[in-house]
């Protein structure tokens, strides 16, 4: 948990039904300021529908939230004036250029007229949009619809800015500009609450990660941690110029405290032991078995095996998009 | 916060003229179809159309409100676009609130037409204070009946079927093409319990001299349906996003 005096987002026992099932299993959770918070969990773990109990778009069944102080039950307009939303769905209007998309938020946020335009400009340029911005939205392609739905969340520059699987349905190039936009954003102090079902994504971008499965907050650390919490034993993995799967139960033999796996006929991992000991040891059985090593790695857990640790969930899960069956 | 929400309103209503009044749903069942209808009935019997002047005009206000509703609504409702105007400081009330006005200026665009067509071409002298008096609150109630029936489905064909129904009877009980005292009685009960029937009263009286107290009471009932239909959507669309 984090200290209570810098957090901008605070929620209790937070609990959504829709009718007899349970979206929302009393989660808590707190979110600090300036810092990328992320929600990563499986299609249909609660993560949208926290975000939308959190911008007034559903109604918690019970628990409580606030926002910069404000409990989002009672003061859900003056909450809105300071964060910005940018739903799964990229959904602007089609029939409005970006200009006028953007001048249209900025209007109905109540952004002073002398102020909309330059605004709108600004954004239009750190997007990366300005030579389309008297396009209609509807000719765009989805990064760029994406790219837009985000600059629309912040035509009133909000502190927080919620944003809701924000590279879904894009192409790698596309999800990678905008994973740079979200950080660039990061990096102007503005408070980020993304979720996501990409795990190197929730890894790259967040500060702190609520890993949600069936409702539940299962876990909420920094994704260092939560790798961390994957790293029970070390794993060097070692490359040879030539075929060494033959010599595998050689290897077994003089490693008795570890456990040595194929990766390929030219690559095995060895799993536990002392890194420095087992590197002396497979030097000399190299030597021996006249195998020159080509590389040796230390293998590091990556989130996704953090995730698997945490949950018992297959990764497979994860990659799948909403709506697969 | 009231700030807020009239600057919603407004800004809703005219971002709803500005995108969507050239839909095809808006034109085909706003425009086109009573443009037909006045046209079908003035080339049947030019000599009595003056008649149905009246008529004519409060059916147009019906269809060109409620085919306006239905695209403002639901086009809306399904590609998510409701959502984003509820993620704005605007009370949802207001948000519902600036679609009607939308679908409302779209019918008084429209009625504003076919009126002044029919004094610049058949020479009616219709008193203006009157027409408004009952046309605003006419647009507001049709305008609220279409966004209660459209916040109930959520496709744009749903919505404009199911705004048929209740178009269509009205069309026939109201008195657009006949006079509702020449129906049974048991029908006029039932007229009477429709807006447009006073819709279609107040206009013949601001059609005809010495209209009277009768006019206000008509403006007043219309104000009571409008009332009486905003309410329920509200809370339909509410329900929506609980």
């Amino acid at each position: 948990m984090t200290d209570s005096k810098d957090s901008i987002i605070e929620v209790t026992d937070l609990t959504k039904y829709y009718g007899e099932l349970l979206a929302v299993d009393h989660i808590s959770f707190e979110v600090k300021k300036g810092e990328v918070f992320g929600f990563l969990g499986p299609n249909g773990a609660g993560k949208t529908t926290t975000i939308r109990m959190l911008t007034g778009l559903s109604r918690p069944t019970s628990g409580r939230a606030s926002i910069l102080g404000f409990d989002i039950n009672q003061h859900l307009v003056e909450i809105k004036h300071h964060i910005g939303v940018v739903p799964e769905l990229s959904n602007l209007y089609d029939e409005l250029s970006a200009l006028d998309n953007l001048l249209f938020m900025a209007r109905l946020y109540g952004v002073p007229r002398d102020q909309r335009s330059e605004r709108a400009e600004e954004l239009l340029k750190i997007f990366g949009l300005e030579d389309r911005k008297d396009s209609l939205f509807g000719t765009f392609s989805r990064g760029m619809k994406r790219a837009l739905t985000i600059a629309a969340g912040l035509i009133h520059k909000p502190e927080i800015l919620f944003l809701d699987e924000p590279t879904v349905g894009l192409d790698v190039v596309a999800a990678r500009s905008l994973r740079n936009l979200i950080s660039n954003l990061h990096q102007q102090g503005i408070t980020i609450f993304l979720t996501t079902h990409y795990l190197e994504e929730a890894d790259l971008l967040c500060d702190r990660v609520a890993i949600l499965v069936k409702g539940q907050i299962i876990k909420i650390d920094s994704p260092q941690a939560l790798k961390a919490l994957a790293q029970e034993e070390s794993v060097i993995e070692f490359s040879f110029r030539k075929e060494a799967s033959a010599f595998l139960d050689n290897l077994a033999a003089k490693l008795r405290e570890a456990r040595v796996v194929a990766v390929n006929h030219n690559t095995v991992r060895i799993y536990g032991g002392v890194a420095a000991s087992i590197y002396t040891q497979v030097s000399k059985f190299a030597e021996e078995f006249h195998l020159e090593i080509l590389a040796v790695n230390t293998i590091k857990p990556s989130l996704e095996d953090a995730f698997i640790k945490i949950t018992g969930l297959s990764p497979t899960v994860m990659a799948m998009e909403k709506g697969a069956k | 916060m009231r700030r807020d929400n009239w600057r919603g309103i407004y800004w809703i209503a005219w971002k709803d003229m500005k995108t969507y009044y050239l839909k095809p749903p808006a034109i085909s069942w706003g425009i086109i179809f009573p443009v037909t209808w006045i046209l079908a009935f003035y080339l049947r019997n030019p000599q009595s159309f003056q008649e149905l002047i009246p008529g004519l005009i409060a059916m147009t206000i019906l269809f060109s409100t409620t085919a306006a509703e239905a695209v403002v609504i639901n086009f809306e409702l399904r590609l998510g676009s409701l959502e984003r105007l509820l993620l704005a400081p605007v009370s949802l009330p207001s948000v519902l609130f600036g679609k009607v006005v939308g679908g409302a200026i779209f019918g008084l665009l429209m009625a504003m037409v076919v009126t002044v067509g029919c004094v610049l071409f058949l020479g009616v002298r219709p008193d203006f204070l009157y027409l408004i008096l009952v046309g605003l609150p006419s647009l507001l109630a049709f305008s609220s009946f279409g966004a209660l029936l459209c916040v109930m489905v959520r496709e744009v064909f749903e919505a404009q079927t199911l705004l048929n129904i209740p178009r269509f009877i009205m069309i026939f009980l109201c008195g657009v093409v006949y006079p509702v005292s020449a129906m049974p009685r048991g029908l006029q009960y039932v007229a009477h319990l429709m807006p447009l029937t006073y819709t279609v009263d107040g206009l013949q009286h601001s059609f005809s001299a010495g209209a009277g107290a009768i006019i206000f009471l008509d403006a007043l009932v219309l104000l009571g349906f409008f009332i009486i239909f905003i309410f329920p959507a509200v809370h339909i669309l509410s329900r929506k996003f609980q």
